[in-house]
């Protein structure tokens, strides 16, 4: 009996199921299938968060895992000092990223570095929100598949 | 989905030499090959010149949906490699008078074809036919490339399951800047879309977003056209064949009306299938 009425208030069928599964196979697909789009990601990422920090660009890796529900955009990009000062109100043009990393001068003390290798990764917790618009950016990349097979 | 179906519709200015389509899928099993058969002898019966070429080398099956196997002669290969000539090898249909086949090699392997040859090939079949109809093979790899080589437009046929729906995106990269990329979602169960058992129409194109051609229903009629080696299209009595004339009327530049959803039988219908209707 309750199954029943559980049946009638829940009418989804294993289509619901199948349009997830889809979207998340495709959005991966797309992602595996689009290198230039994840690096240029990966280089706005870096020069938005060089206007706080000291970032060491060689080591900056971004990732995606699939999860159950959801892809996950995972960002290991190691800071090496702070900035002396936070950037001006209105930032100036990021696209060239900061010159190489200055010499340490005040914050340039052993146990600073130390501190600053600890690489800062954007996980789970932060991720529900970053993932939704990444997702909805998806169907931008839709058949963009040029990669060769 | 309606505003990109006004795109196919508009009348193409009269070409030159004819056009080649080729039917690809990615996923194997989807009906390219009973897609192929059907479009093609649907164009013929207007009128048309039509050639079907099995690009399928090693698994040929076109000639079987067709009806023609036991007329096969020479194939593709033969025709590449000088051993036949296309007039040789080109097999007249039994019902159609302007319908051709060109079968695939089945003995040879897709690695066999010679890439440019196949170009070549596909050029001068369509200085002697209105339509030249690719059938593709499964996959992504030298079979595909050797399909798709000679062909200005494409339709992809896909069918409303996850895989389906992944390997056509990939197809659709892989086809890149065509005249023409069409759809037709094959082996729709309306009773099933309306359960939500089934991804629908508009599920499918929400991801592949092509001008839709064409919606086939999931009906015993084609499996026992495919036994009998006979294309529905052929049969006036059969919806699911006024569903193919009606995809070759869009792709002509006939027919201008939207596709139509295949809907569920009616219960006299299905009285009348119980009573031994016209499938067996």
């Amino acid at each position: 009996m309750i199954d029943f009425f559980k049946k009638m208030f829940k009418p989804e069928g294993s289509s619901t199921t199948a349009r997830e599964r889809l979207r998340l196979v495709l959005l991966s697909d797309h992602l595996s299938l689009a290198p230039d789009v994840v690096e240029s990601l990966k280089l706005d990422l870096i020069a938005v968060i060089s206007k706080y920090v000291e970032v060491d660009e060689a080591a900056c890796d971004v990732s995606f895992e699939r999860q159950d529900s959801a892809i996950a955009m995972l960002a290991n990009i190691p800071i090496l000092a702070m900035k002396t000062r936070p950037p001006a109100a209105p930032p100036p043009a990021p696209s060239a990223p900061p010159p190489a990393p200055e010499p340490p001068s005040s914050f340039g003390t052993p146990a600073t570095a130390k501190v600053a290798e600890e690489p800062v990764a954007a996980k789970p917790p932060s991720t529900p929100r970053r993932k939704r618009r990444r997702r909805r950016a998806a169907p931008a990349l839709g058949n963009a598949a040029p990669a060769p097979g | 989905m309606h505003d990109v179906q006004a795109e196919p519709l508009a009348a193409p200015p009269p070409k030159p030499r004819g056009r080649a389509i080729v039917i690809t899928s990615g996923k194997g099993g989807v009906g390219k090959t009973t897609t192929t058969a059907n479009i093609g002898a649907a164009l013929a019966r207007t009128g048309a010149t039509v050639v079907l070429v099995d690009a399928d080398v090693g698994l040929r099956n076109l000639d079987i949906v067709m009806g023609l196997e036991a007329r096969v002669r020479y194939h593709v290969l033969d025709v590449l490699e000088s051993r036949a000539t296309l007039d040789e090898a080109l097999v007249a249909d039994k019902r159609v008078a302007t319908l051709r086949l060109l079968a695939a090699a089945q003995t040879r392997e897709k690695d066999d074809v010679d890439t440019q040859a196949m170009h070549e090939l596909v050029k001068s079949l369509r200085e002697r036919f209105d339509y030249v109809l690719i059938d593709c093979p499964a996959g992504i790899e030298m079979g595909f490339q050797n399909a798709i080589v000679g062909a200005d437009e494409a339709i992809v046929v896909c069918t409303p399951e996850v895989s389906a729906v992944r390997d056509a995106d990939r197809v659709v990269g892989l086809l890149g800047n065509r005249e023409k990329v069409w759809l037709v979602v094959n082996r729709v169960r309306p009773a099933l879309v309306r359960k939500g058992k089934m991804l629908s129409v508009d599920d499918v194109n929400a991801i592949l977003r092509l001008p839709l051609l064409g919606v086939i229903a999931d009906e015993p009629g084609v499996i026992v056209s495919t036994n009998k080696g006979e294309p529905l299209a052929l049969d006036d009595s059969s919806p699911t064949g006024a569903a193919y004339r009606a995809i070759a009327g869009r792709i002509a530049g006939t027919d201008t009306s939207a596709p139509t959803i295949p809907t569920e039988p009616t219960a006299m219908q299905r009285l009348g299938a119980f009573f031994g209707g016209s499938a067996r």
